[in-house]
């Protein structure tokens, strides 16, 4: 779950990292009482759930209210790359003197926690790091051990920042790594982490993605929930907690068990179709399950065809299939289906499903067959 | 011969008395899995269906000498569960539970590798492991794999677990052992551990490895084979047109960027001389080949 900018820096101020005076707007009159209060010049900055907006013309520095104004304006609406900024983060600006990157991430082949930090941060620590990754300092962080003060310093002093900074940065760091694993963050990132003419070390921007599977003990999560942007498929069925993802193409995909779901994708695009979407209904096949996964799909215009693909494992195949008839019975769908069932006792499964069978309900034995007809049907 | 479990595993249940954990447990007593014992802080001295229940697994390995444990414990407690199970004397762990947190998982890798470097860890979020005719432990239906070899296989997916497993007995294949690594971001035994254990296995004479969009572990995986395994192996890895950052139900399986999709995965792989097929079925006919010419 990634967070706003702003909800990225109140998580940092929570560890006592410094940010910037700042207050979210949803409108222009909203962002103009904002920098009243905050007193220009201020920065007026999208906040949305993607990266390289600078870049966008979704930050601008303000000198004055009338700049407030115009840049309000022009950025609330803006499509950065898809997402429509509806909310702006208005921040007091901060006179810098160098941009610096810091960031703590699972690195997953190492099984430790990844502290980065790199002289060169700002807008193209991307290239930094593809053409001259010795510019960045790296640590690993073992769990049980943590960040001790001996490798924060290490690290810090690895990276030729400014001396007048690394005492700062130091401090931050270990905020950083305390708000990370306190947090149970997948992701901490402050770029830039800027240094004044004055000497101090300070979060300029955020990102942070939280680990969904931490939220049991971490009861602010569900604040940030109610702020994620979810395309209105994906709504509806987080709404059933169902895990979908929503795609281009045309042709609704049902299928339990995240490989074999994403293996569906691959044979729809194997054989020349596009899948709509991702879905995964997990181990069981039930007929609550079932109906609601058939809801999301049906209610996706796009969606010319379903392939709904079931491996029994431990659930069994007439289980499955009187799932999906009686599910059948909840929602009427519009679109053909077409069922590949196999695994176990599919056989039976496959017998119960058999008299129910029409241009509307149709079964294949393979996923390759069932893909081909899919495909076909979504033309 | 089979990799890590065979009939002389003995298996304690931590969770055995929930819904889920004596559902499965039930399953592979049934299998002929030597389900010895269960664990509850407050259930010690009853039992589920005849499996004794006792205090913790320190008490279950003193009293029926369990050398493995598997965990069904909701994701919360997994973190406790599998310290417990490696201070209790086990020398196998199968976490099946899904949804532990990435920051827990980190942890008792971590732990689990200084203070006890002889416990080997199955999991979390992952089917479990199978020898087939000898031991079933996890989540797997027992009847869909052939027992007796000659394939090895290893899946970072469940379902496309069940599914490699079937497309072989479909064919007349049997299997050595079948591990479910999870498709979590630290899993506690990685491909290269099975990788290893199978090429030093004398029954398994080739190797099924599945893989899933995510990470780099299929790379890594790609890189010991051209060193270290002189099996064949064929493979499928999920997830060739799955979009790139959007996450696709697994915490491990997110693409970002050019690393870690399903493309590089199979060219790494192909470098490395593995048959990969482009779907489940392709890879089981790549296999059944592999098998006829043996």
């Amino acid at each position: 779950m990634d967070l706003f900018e702003y909800q990225g820096k109140q998580f940092f101020a929570q560890y006592g990292m410094p940010i910037s005076d700042g207050e979210v707007a949803f409108s222009v009159d909203e962002a103009l009482a904002a920098a009243e209060r905050l007193g220009p010049p201020v920065m007026v900055k999208s906040q949305v759930l993607t990266g390289g907006r600078g870049k966008l013309g979704g930050i601008k520095f303000a000198a004055d209210m009338d700049a407030v104004k115009e840049h309000a304006t022009n950025i609330l609406g803006l499509d950065i790359k898809g997402h429509i900024v509806e909310r702006l983060w208005i921040e007091k600006a901060s006179d810098i003197a160098e941009e610096y990157y810091m960031s703590f991430t699972l690195d997953r082949s190492a099984k430790k926690h990844l502290g980065m930090l790199s002289a060169a941060g700002g807008m193209d620590i991307e290239t930094v790091a593809a053409e001259t990754p010795e510019k960045i300092s790296k640590i690993w962080v073992d769990p049980v051990d943590g960040l001790t003060d001996e490798l924060a310093a290490e690290w810090v002093n690895g990276a030729n920042l400014n001396p007048d900074a690394v005492e700062g940065a130091i401090d931050i760091a270990k905020k950083l790594y305390h708000a990370y694993t306190d947090g149970d963050c997948d992701l901490v990132e402050i770029n830039p982490l800027i240094l004044t003419p004055d000497g101090r070390v300070h979060v300029l921007d955020s990102k942070v993605t939280l680990d969904g599977n931490s939220e049991f003990r971490h009861e602010d999560y569900a604040q940030y929930d109610e702020t994620q942007t979810r395309d209105e498929r994906e709504e509806a069925a987080h709404a059933k907690g169902l895990q979908y993802v929503g795609l281009e193409g045309s042709v609704g995909v049902i299928a339990n068990g995240a490989g074999l779901a994403m293996s569906t994708l691959d044979v729809v695009n194997q054989v020349g179709g596009r899948p709509a979407n991702f879905l995964d209904i997990g181990g069981g096949a039930n007929a609550d399950v079932m109906s609601g996964a058939l809801e999301v799909i049906n209610n996706d215009p796009s969606v010319k065809s379903i392939f709904i693909n079931i491996f029994g494992g431990i659930t069994r195949g007439e289980e499955v299939a009187n799932g999906i008839i009686e599910a059948l019975k909840r929602v009427k769908i519009d679109a053909p289906i077409i069922i590949r069932l196999d695994g176990t006792n599919a056989e039976e499964g496959r017998e119960i499903l058999k008299p129910h069978l029409n241009d509307m309900l149709q079964m294949e034995d393979t996923m390759l067959d069932a893909a081909k007809v899919a495909v076909e049907l979504a033309k | 011969m089979a990799i890590f479990v065979d009939e002389n595993t003995k298996v304690v249940y931590q969770g055995l008395t929930g819904k889920t954990g004596s559902y499965y447990g039930g399953l592979n007593k049934e299998y002929g899995t030597q389900v010895v014992a269960g664990t509850h802080p407050r259930k010690a001295g009853t039992d589920v269906d005849g499996v004794p229940i006792y205090a913790n697994v320190a008490d279950a390995v003193a009293a029926t000498g369990a050398t493995a444990s598997c965990i069904f414990i909701p994701a919360p407690g997994v973190k406790d569960a599998v310290m417990e199970a490696a201070e209790g004397g086990v020398e196998f762990i199968v976490a099946i539970t899904e949804g532990v947190p990435a920051h827990d998982e980190a942890w008792f890798y971590n732990k689990l590798k200084r203070d006890f470097p002889n416990v080997r860890l199955l999991g979390p979020n992952c089917p479990g492991i199978i020898s087939p005719g000898k031991a079933n432990i996890g989540i797997t239906a027992g009847h869909i794999a052939k027992a007796g070899g000659p394939v090895g296989i290893v899946s970072r997916s469940g379902t496309l677990t069940y599914q490699a497993l079937y497309e072989l007995k479909q064919k007349d294949i049997g299997v050595t052992t079948c591990v479910g690594i999870g498709g979590d971001p630290v899993p506690g035994t990685n491909f290269i551990d099975c990788l290893e254990a199978f090429e030093n296995d004398p029954e398994t004479k080739a190797i099924m490895m599945i893989g899933e969009i995510g990470g780099s572990a299929e790379e890594e995986a790609a890189e010991y084979i051209k060193a270290n395994v002189s099996k064949p192996v064929t493979s499928y890895v999920a997830g060739v047109t799955a979009p790139p950052g959007k996450k696709m139900g697994h915490a491990g399986a997110i693409v970002s960027g050019g690393k870690g999709t399903a493309a590089a995965k199979r060219e790494a792989l192909e470098d490395a001389g593995v048959k990969v097929g482009r779907n489940p079925t392709e890879a089981g006919e790549l296999m059944a080949e592999i098998v006829a010419a043996l």
